[in-house]
């Protein structure tokens, strides 16, 4: 890495340094609002979800939408069992208060001075405008959360994906191994093969597989979710790209000590392709973590359920319940955030210098 | 800890997590099910009471997003991986998987007196005990009573035409600056119910899916003009493809439609979102030339043929079937009854809301209205084959792929098409 | 696993999982140094392969197999052995067209729709992504402040899920959404971003751009360091602009990770469905509808499951993506050769 960042450190001063010092080219203004961009761009639809998903429904649909969640403010006054909502409100003789709302009736809204709860105003809806605080909805987490067996769910995604994860990442870098360090009869026959099924969707043979899974009576198992995945086409083509890259004088000099096959492929090979394999892993984590279509057809029994079919549970035939989904997308959210602030480094040096030639 | 027994612990979680999933008792039973609101509490509730009547049976509720119940539940059944009880939409269409729970039953003729012309909708050929309607539901629409006061436009009245309405509603948006004087929920099952009303017969005189007459016609062109004219917006038709449903139901809770025709299941969260924001008020079916019809509707709890455990299973769809459970299944949740006793009985609905009492009593009255066609319709196995055609020929047009002449050809030859593909090998 | 001696935390965490994962290879050592003896290392390379074709074989060839019994059958029925067959009727079915340039004259006109959607939508998504992700990656590489935050910041969305992604944009695009907030408190009209054809595809392709820019940009990125530094330097010393420095050398030396990028590209832009399907449902009409949408639709979302049609369909899309790969690969080679 060292001379990776001399390198460009040099064609940066390259290209930054060459019309003097001091003078942009037009090149570096530009270079900077298109990162200014790129972070409103890419990071503002995230931000802006998650502020969202704190506004009650009522919130959700105003237009212009607020910045904030905000709540309307309640207050107890005397004389009325519940809290009433606080509204601002111009009086005929056009003096503004806050008043109380304590019902209304059609275009009518009967309200009371909560400070002096004997006088009532009658005031037209259209005259009245409720007052809100900052307040946070937490009820859009909290009530679809509380349905259902959120550890449970929690427990079968983290097993799916790390089980599968570790399946993956054996069976592909040994089939990338084969590929990449062997000479032999068929090889090319496999390549073009692996590469024929990069090309197809998981979507048009859903029906297929599902016959398959049926047949081993895998349904309703997590094996279902796990087994069928685990073959990624992917994987094996990034994982043999990078070992083709690897020196061969290493591989000779460990069967020289005579060293097995077996032993070259985890003693040498593996550690020197970690790079390309924590980029398949965190992309195997990722896959198998948002995975929804096929778990929704495998598993229909609520103990098996993974996270991503337990937070859609709630989307009923007949109502879009936009407050709770935006709310479920940011649980989704959390722990893509927290493994990518974890591997940030990882992936981002990982995939650039795993070539992917 | 040592790591070793860390690691050996861990394993060991592992494979028995990855066990259970198999793993099954005597007589346990499932039940998927899909949520529009709450319903599941309600259930649960009722379920808990069984298990405690009856030890050696145990009920586990699996909610699934509504999804699954189209598009997973078919193959699972398929494939004999089904549960053995499912709450489902497409009544007519799964029947062959359902349990004929007669034999199983101590009183069948409650059954039949109290269920009989939906137990039709689940058997459409013959004469099984299948299941209950957990709702039951009717097309009609709502309409923003308060920008009528607001606009000072006085509302049409019983036997009101779709024009009469039409009419009104653009009058109101225009005063008051509404940007959608009328919206429908995007569904063939919605546009059946005012295409009845204008005449349309749906079947053929030897009882054969005739999809397109003059009657449909005219409903259509209707449709289609009101969107070209703006007053029902392109939005929600033109924005989605095929037959996927989308409903106005938060546009107009934001007081930004006039009318809109939906059905009695927006009750309960409408009584939620609006509360007393606006005068929402569910109204009678408009009429066309031919009735004042809306569509029957709704959803089923229905027992599955492959089911290890009849007899448990009919147990447990009795017991859900007995009056004061349904009684309270309905209340708890706005539904309109399903049951014969309890619809001229009387459901005593769980809330004090008065828009939510008057809408659940319009939708409730309008049931004996409903067009004889309708509930046809409604019984038919494949209504679904039509009702998609229908929707999504119809948003092509709207939109201005075909026109309206190549959209009624295109519907009758959908259904053509996916009738034969049925056909075959049955 | 690692061999190094080292203190951070996260090698020790390291070499706290590596424990069992030695003990696990080593105990796989014994029957296959078995196998090795009595085979030899040429047997190897297919002892190497076989679990992974083996996984391949279950969950991709058989049910490719399957998949293509389906396509010669009809009916509803959903195992292979229950249905009727009916030779090429699903294909003559799917090509019965009176002019194939209008998808409106054929009898599946929603199959041709799909493949001229899919069509339009690579062509545009294809180009606009790799220009930016060269932009991207150029930007990138230069020399500037908190690189690793900004590559970090492009990179995320590759992570999010299809639906999370077009839930995130659907949000923004309503007809009450933020966006046309701001146009509005620019004095400009709401857009029904929806409800336009061409906004549609716009948004499709900028959608799925968005979400998977960062995933190309790395992999020119990786091509743009191994580019010589001193390369550069030689032409800084002849007073070349950077101008010509970009089509002279960074562009030619990019040229093969620009080439993964297109068939990748290409590829994934051919299958594209979730994102679209979530963010526009296929319209307005059928003006998003994809190939794969149209085959989701047809074998999975109908009330009447066309496993027959669906998997005609897919055969058809199959062969269309291999040949296209096929040739795409070939020009590389000879590109590579000469």
């Amino acid at each position: 890495m060292a001379d990776a960042t001399a390198h460009r450190r040099t064609i940066g001063t390259l290209l930054t340094a060459r019309r003097g010092r001091g003078k942009l080219h037009w090149t570096d203004i530009f270079t900077y609002l298109y990162l200014a961009f790129g972070i409103l761009l890419m990071f503002g639809p995230v931000v802006w979800l998650v502020l969202s998903s704190f506004k009650t429904p009522a919130g959700l649909l105003e237009f212009p939408p607020t910045l904030l969640p905000l709540g309307q403010i309640s207050a107890e006054v005397e004389g009325y069992d519940k809290p009433l909502p606080i509204f601002r409100a111009t009086l005929e003789d056009g003096t503004e208060m806050e008043l109380a709302q304590v019902r209304r009736i059609g275009i009518v809204s009967q309200m009371v001075d909560p400070a002096n709860p004997d006088q009532t105003y009658k005031v037209p809806i259209s005259n009245r405008t409720p007052v809100r605080e900052f307040r946070i909805a937490s009820e859009n987490y909290t009530e679809p959360l509380r349905k259902f067996n959120f550890g449970g769910y929690l427990w079968n995604s983290i097993i799916v994906t790390v089980v599968a994860t570790a399946i993956t990442l054996l069976i592909n870098s040994m089939a990338a191994y084969g590929l990449s360090i062997y000479e032999f009869k068929g090889r090319n026959a496999i390549m073009i093969f692996v590469i024929g099924t990069l090309m197809i969707p998981i979507t048009v043979i859903l029906v297929p597989v599902y016959l398959v899974v049926t047949s081993l009576d895998m349904v309703n198992s997590l094996w279902a979710v796990i087994l069928p995945g685990a073959a990624t086409p992917t994987g094996v083509f990034l994982l043999r790209q990078y070992m083709l890259t690897l020196p061969r004088d290493l591989i000779e000099a460990a069967r020289m000590d005579r060293a097995s096959e077996w032993q070259i492929y985890w003693r040498v090979v593996l550690p020197l392709a970690l790079p390309a394999i924590a980029v398949l892993a965190i992309f195997s984590i990722m896959w198998r973590w948002n995975d929804f279509l096929w778990p929704l057809i495998v598993l229909n029994r609520s103990e098996v359920y993974t996270l991503q079919l337990g937070l859609n549970a709630f989307q009923g035939e007949l109502d879009v319940q936009w407050h709770y989904i935006l709310a479920m997308t940011v649980v989704t959210l959390i722990p893509v955030v927290v493994v990518f602030g974890f591997l940030q480094r990882f992936i981002t040096t990982g995939i650039a210098s795993s070539g992917m030639k | 800890m040592t790591n070793r027994m860390k690691t050996l612990l861990g394993t060991s979680v592992l494979s028995l997590a990855l066990l259970t999933g198999n793993a099954m008792a005597e007589a346990d039973l499932r039940m998927t099910w899909y949520n529009d609101g709450n319903e599941s509490e309600a259930m649960q509730a009722l379920l808990d009471k069984f298990e405690k009547q009856n030890p050696d049976i145990s009920v586990t509720l699996d909610v699934v997003p509504y999804k699954a119940i189209l598009e997973s539940l078919p193959v699972q059944l398929a494939a004999g991986d089904g549960p053995d009880i499912a709450r489902v939409t497409d009544l007519g269409g799964l029947s062959k998987y359902y349990l004929d729970m007669t034999p199983y039953l101590e009183n069948a003729d409650y059954w039949r007196e109290n269920f009989g012309p939906f137990l039709k909708w689940l058997d459409p050929d013959g004469d099984q005990i299948s299941g209950f309607m957990t709702q039951l539901t009717v097309t009609g629409p709502y309409v923003n009573k308060t920008l009528f006061e607001q606009a000072g436009v006085a509302m049409p009245g019983e036997g009101a035409t779709w024009d009469d309405w039409a009419k009104a509603v653009n009058e109101v948006a225009a005063k008051l600056d509404i940007p959608i004087p009328m919206a429908w929920d995007r569904s063939g099952h919605r546009v059946s119910g005012p295409a009845i009303a204008m005449g349309a017969k749906m079947f053929d005189d030897d009882g054969n899916p005739a999809l397109v007459d003059d009657g449909l016609k005219s409903m259509a062109t209707k449709l289609y003009d009101w969107h070209q004219d703006g007053t029902m917006a392109k939005e929600l038709w033109g924005s989605v493809s095929g037959s996927t449903y989308l409903g106005a139901n938060e546009d107009f809770a934001n007081a930004q439609v006039v009318m809109y025709m939906s059905g009695s299941w927006q009750i309960p969260q409408f009584a939620d979102k609006i509360g007393d924001a606006f005068d929402w008020w569910a109204v009678p079916a408009p009429c066309g030339t031919a009735a004042c019809t809306g569509m029957p509707g709704g959803a089923a709890l229905v027992a599955m043929k492959d089911s290890d455990h009849p007899e448990e299973v009919a147990k447990l769809m009795d017991f859900l079937a007995q009056e004061e459970n349904l009684a309270e299944f309905y209340g708890k949740n706005l539904f309109i009854p399903g049951h014969l006793g309890l619809a001229t009985g009387g459901v005593d609905f769980a809330t004090d809301d008065p828009r939510a009492k008057h809408a659940l009593e319009t939708f409730a009255n309008a049931v004996p209205g409903i067009s004889p066609t309708a509930f046809d319709l409604q019984g038919y196995a494949n209504n679904r084959v039509m009702f998609n055609a229908l929707i999504s020929r119809l948003g092509e047009a709207i939109v201005g792929e075909l026109t309206l002449d190549q959209a009624f050809d295109r519907m009758t030859q959908d259904v053509e098409k996916q009738l034969a593909e049925k056909e075959r090998g049955n | 696993m690692s061999p190094k001696p080292s203190k951070t935390a996260s090698e020790q965490l390291q070499a706290i999982a590596a424990w069992p994962l030695q003990m696990f290879f080593r105990l796989l050592d014994i029957p296959l140094r078995g196998i090795q003896k009595m085979g030899g290392i040429g047997s190897m390379p297919y002892v190497f392969l076989l679990p992974n074709l083996a996984f391949f074989g279950m969950f991709v060839i058989i049910p490719l197999f399957i998949n293509f019994g389906f396509s010669l059958t009809g009916g509803t029925n959903l195992f292979l052995q229950d249905r009727v067959y009916v030779g090429g009727e699903q294909y003559s079915f799917l090509f019965k067209c009176e002019n194939y340039m209008v998808s409106a004259t054929c009898q599946e006109d929603r199959f041709w729709k799909g493949i001229f959607n899919t069509a339009i939508f690579v062509l545009f998504q294809v180009t606009f992504l790799v220009i930016f992700s060269l932009i991207t990656a150029i930007i990138l590489n230069r020399k500037i402040r908190a690189r690793g935050f900004f590559r970090a910041v492009f990179f995320f969305p590759v992570l999010l899920s299809p639906v999370v992604v077009a839930l995130i944009w659907k949000w923004i695009l309503l007809r009450d959404g933020i966006l046309n907030a701001f146009l509005v408190s620019l004095g400009l009209d709401k857009i029904l971003f929806f409800v336009s054809p061409e906004w549609a595809m716009f948004w499709a392709v900028f959608v799925s751009i968005w979400a998977h820019m960062g995933f190309y940009t790395l992999i020119l990125l990786a091509g743009l360091q191994a580019i010589p530094p001193d390369l550069y330097e030689a032409a800084e010393m002849d007073g070349t602009s950077k101008e010509r420095v970009f089509w002279r050398i960074t562009l030619p030396l990019l040229w093969p990770n620009m080439l993964v990028v297109i068939v990748l590209a290409l590829i994934k832009g051919v299958q594209i469905f979730d994102e679209v399907y979530v963010l526009t449902g296929g319209g307005p009409g059928t003006a998003t509808q994809f190939i794969v949408q149209y085959i989701y639709n047809t074998g999975f979302t109908n009330q009447v499951q066309n496993f027959g049609l669906a998997s005609a369909s897919s055969v058809v899309l199959g062969v269309v993506l291999f040949v296209l790969t096929m040739l795409q690969l070939a020009a590389t080679r000879r590109r590579n050769n000469g």
